[in-house]
């Protein structure tokens, strides 16, 4: 919901020149903070997993059993380097970069984003085929959903990548899609950290 | 499956009373008819009156703070008439004799949806109305930082309150309480629709309740006028802050835990199914941690409204501020250390409820604080026993046996005993009745006039604050007695001639609080119709403490026509005092209001089509729903035309005519407070 900035009150009044810099910078904190809530909804999903790995095997597979770090391996990969080409994209925005480099290291970046999806994706209909859905036990169930839930949100930022793309041509590098890009960003590192929790909890930690 | 999912003719509220007739399906059919009939007459009214127009240029497409506020208090007046009617109908069931008019799975609605409404879409609704109206005013802001989200976060709620309401007209709500403990409520043991109600109403209001929070923190941090430093905010202010962030942490496990349940029941995951490796404790721990930050959710805005009432009407500025707000803060860091005291019986090992039962107890230090702030503030002072004080005072006595029994339950070894009692039921009413409710009703009372610039009616406000002293007393200390004669909560109908006496009273208690209910309703009528005679368009009809008091009443749509200065912390108390009848203006610069839109409440009609379709496993039209929600997102985040302004030049109007108002307007004395004579600011200020 990035169109809800306003610059009513003491902020705008107190310094006309400088309102939409202190809009930007508002709108940046509240999604922080809208990050934040996000946080708790993957530590629960997180917490639950640690749960269900060890108490919630019941007929199915153990992780031990059903992951190879190969994969996985591959997934991270794209998504760190996808992370670094964002950095990389706002930087040079921040520099005064040209728009269509901008967009460059964007589509660079939603490239990865879906490799990782993709490869993700390509693991679930293996588990999938050998007949480990997540109806199976309470441990898959997890399983598909913390993984699922992080993919739900990679999708999301592919998404809202290639809408802000198409936003750009029609509005120019303004303000307004400046600090829209920097709020996606913030989401896409955000992703990021939440991947290596999720890599080392339950891939390396399920492996070994 | 049809496109209608599992909807069927027998889901519709009349043909269950022509099928199987029986007084109980007979009260439901009534009950749905009540719906049906009350939505039509409104709609007449609306036509006959010509009101739908106005209804939408300046409601329902507003994105005033003030307004939204106004919207969330009768969304909670409006369920709060529901809440209380169904409590009315299980006191009746309990007396009648055994096994009563209502059959057992009626009965479990009954408590069910009461529960749910009474949290989500009473407690909730109403105090985000409050802090909607008067946050912004307090720290000398013109708005919420996001207007936009905040009609969001309104919409949302009014489409999950929608849904229950729906849950009396289509389909069944569900059985299990309002914490709707999985197994119980998995598929296999609560198969139709009612749980899948419980999860969508919740999920609508939840995910509002968190943009709220957001939009409460963010206001707070980034739109305080320039000077007010965090210790120099109101207490209202600081009880909002930390509300918001319970809300924005607090909110979340919900969400997760009823969308697992709602997995579990509809792909038949198993997070929390009793076999293939469920664990249902995880719900309750997830619910739980989300459950009791939410009674300090609902709390702790209640307490900031006493700590303004108290001062004003005391005449004496707060006791102990520091030592107050420390006191709000500590209740919300603690508020996330206590949640395994909700099941202290289901199986953790005692040390861990030894832990928890001490981290229990320990809030109630903090609360115990404010209670002597509350009571020294009022020590010699010169008190004046207006409705919203009556309120404030009826609490504090109510309040401190409810903490006292609280006390005691968090004691492991005595919660065992009385653990699913009536004595907990009492407990916990009587934490939110006077904690709750009463805060709200002081708050209405007390800031009614910032929104429509009259006073309401004392005399009726006075009788149904007694209404709903003797009522609750009536009607929950032989909750408590009973309770500890082993009677159990949720359960249809009583065999043990015991009980019996005391819930006859309890009856009455009932009724009496209805009969409050009732006087607040003939409250509203009557101011209304009174409005000329208890018009205060100077403002500040209380000798108020607050810079929301220096506005004139009704507060214009800017709200302040220059930024005050923040001087002190109070500087409307120091303008008073200096002999001043409105403060100095700053500077007088054009600004920006947000234009009004009907994209929010779009977004809430979708949200809610939504939902309802999961409900009844209409997959095409969720989907569609779904879709259509960020569509139109998407639209309004092509709209950059958002705001219009308003000069400089308006507001120095605004601010001469208020001006020239107060002056002409003559000065009164304080015991002319609740007379007609009251036509806004009066100019005793004591210290």
């Amino acid at each position: 919901m990035s169109a809800t900035m306003s610059n009513t009150g003491a902020a705008h009044a107190a310094s006309h020149d400088h309102g939409h810099h202190d809009k930007t910078g508002t709108v940046i904190f509240g999604f922080w903070i809208f990050l934040m809530s996000d946080l708790i909804a993957f530590s629960l999903m997180i917490a639950n997993y640690a749960d269900a790995e060890w108490h919630g095997i019941a007929n199915g597979p153990s992780p031990h059993e059903l992951f190879s770090l190969g994969l996985p391996t591959i997934e991270t990969m794209a998504l760190l380097i996808s992370t670094f080409t964002f950095g990389i994209c706002t930087l040079g925005m921040k520099y005064g970069a040209s728009m269509k480099r901008t967009v460059g290291w964007l589509v660079v970046t939603l490239a990865l984003g879906a490799i990782f999806l993709g490869i993700e994706l390509y693991e679930f209909h293996e588990f999938w085929t050998e007949g480990n859905t997540p109806q199976v036990s309470g441990f898959l169930t997890a399983y598909y959903s913390l993984v699922g839930l992080h993919g739900l949100h990679v999708t999301s930022g592919i998404i809202w990548g290639i809408l802000l793309m198409v936003q750009m041509k029609t509005f120019g590098m303004n303000d307004l899609i400046k600090s829209r890009l920097v709020r996606l960003g913030l989401f896409w590192h955000m992703l990021d950290i939440v991947w290596i929790a999720l890599f080392t909890k339950v891939y390396l930690m399920g492996v070994l | 499956m049809s496109i209608l999912g599992s909807l069927d003719w027998n889901d519709i509220f009349i043909v269950p009373f022509f099928t199987d007739p029986s007084l109980s399906t007979g009260i439901a059919a009534g009950a749905g008819g009540i719906v049906v009939l009350g939505a039509l007459a409104v709609m007449v009214l609306l036509t006959v009156k010509g009101w739908w127009k106005p209804l939408w240029s300046n409601w329902i497409t507003t994105l005033d703070h003030k307004k939204i506020g106004v919207i969330y208090i009768v969304l909670a007046l409006i369920m709060l008439i529901r809440g209380v009617l169904e409590a009315v109908v299980m006191r009746a069931q309990q007396v009648s004799p055994a096994p009563g008019f209502l059959s057992v799975e009626h009965h479990a609605e009954l408590f069910s949806t009461h529960g749910t409404i009474m949290i989500f879409f009473v407690a909730m609704p109403f105090l985000t109305g409050v802090i909607n109206v008067v946050m912004p005013l307090q720290i000398g802001a013109r708005d919420m930082e996001f207007p936009f989200m905040n009609a969001v976060s309104l919409w949302l709620s009014i489409g999950g309150a929608a849904l229950v309401m729906a849950s009396l007209v289509v389909g069944h709500f569900e059985t299990g309480g309002w914490t709707a403990y999985p197994p119980y409520t998995g598929i296999k043991l609560s198969p139709n629709e009612g749980v899948d109600y419980w999860i969508w109403s919740l999920g609508l209001t939840s995910v509002g309740s968190t943009l709220s929070g957001i939009n409460f923190l963010v206001t707070i941090y980034k739109q305080r006028a320039p000077g007010m430093k965090l210790f120099d905010m109101s207490i209202f202010a600081w009880a909002t802050l930390c509300t918001a962030i319970l809300m924005i942490f607090a909110m979340m496990p919900l969400t997760v835990a009823s969308l697992m349940l709602a997995l579990d029941r509809q792909a038949g995951f198993h997070f929390f199914t009793a076999t293939q490796g469920g664990n249902m404790m995880n719900f309750a721990n997830m619910f739980w941690l989300f459950g009791h930050p939410e009674v300090y959710i609902l709390i702790l805005p209640a307490f900031g409204v006493f700590s303004e009432v108290i001062p004003t009407f005391s005449g004496k500025k707060i006791y102990g501020y520091t030592s107050l707000v420390w006191a709000t803060i500590a209740i919300a860091v603690l508020s996330f250390t206590v949640w395994v005291h909700h099941f202290f019986t289901m199986g953790q090992t005692a040390h861990l409820n030894a832990i928890f039962g001490i981290a229990t107890m320990t809030i109630g230090v903090p609360t115990g604080v404010k209670v002597f702030n509350w009571m020294l503030t009022m020590w010699r002072g010169k008190l004046r026993f207006s409705t919203a004080m009556l309120f404030s005072t009826g609490f504090i006595f109510t309040f401190v046996i409810g903490g006292i029994t609280g006390v005691m339950l968090a004691n492991p070894t005595i919660d065992f005993a009385t653990h699913n009692s009536l004595f907990l039921v009492a407990h916990f009413h009587n934490m939110l009745i006077p904690g709750l409710l009463f805060g709200m009703f002081a708050a209405v009372n007390y800031w009614f006039p910032l929104c429509f610039g009259f006073r309401l009616d004392e005399k009726w406000g006075r009788r149904s604050f007694w209404l709903w002293m003797i009522g609750f007393y009536g009607a929950f200390m032989p909750l408590y007695a009973i309770g500890l004669m082993g009677a159990p909560r949720r359960m249809a109908f009583f065999t043990e001639p015991a009980y019996f006496p005391w819930l006859v009273i309890a009856m009455l208690g009932a009724l009496c609080v209805l009969a409050g209910l009732t006087a607040q309703i003939i409250q509203v009528w009557v101011s209304v119709k009174n409005r000329e005679s208890l018009m205060v368009p100077a403002g500040d009809p209380w000798d108020g403490r607050g810079i929301e008091w220096s506005l004139g009443c009704p507060v214009p749509e800017y709200d302040f026509s220059t930024i005050p200065a923040m001087t002190s912390r109070e500087p409307w108390v120091d303008a008073k005092e200096a002999g001043k009848r409105v403060m100095d203006p700053t500077e007088f610069v054009d600004i920006h209001l947000p234009k009004p839109t009907g994209m929010p409440f779009l977004v809430g009609l979708v949200a809610t089509l939504f939902a309802f379709a999961m409900i009844f496993q209409m997959w095409l039209i969720a989907a569609v729903g779904f879709v259509a929600m960020w569509v139109l997102v998407l639209i309004r985040s092509y709209d950059t035309d958002w705001e219009e302004t308003v000069t400089a030049e308006e507001l120095r109007e605004g601010y001469e005519a208020h001006k020239r108002l107060v002056e002409t307007t003559p000065q009164i004395r304080l015991d002319d407070e609740f007379t007609t004579k009251n036509r806004g600011l009066i100019m005793e200020t004591q210290v």
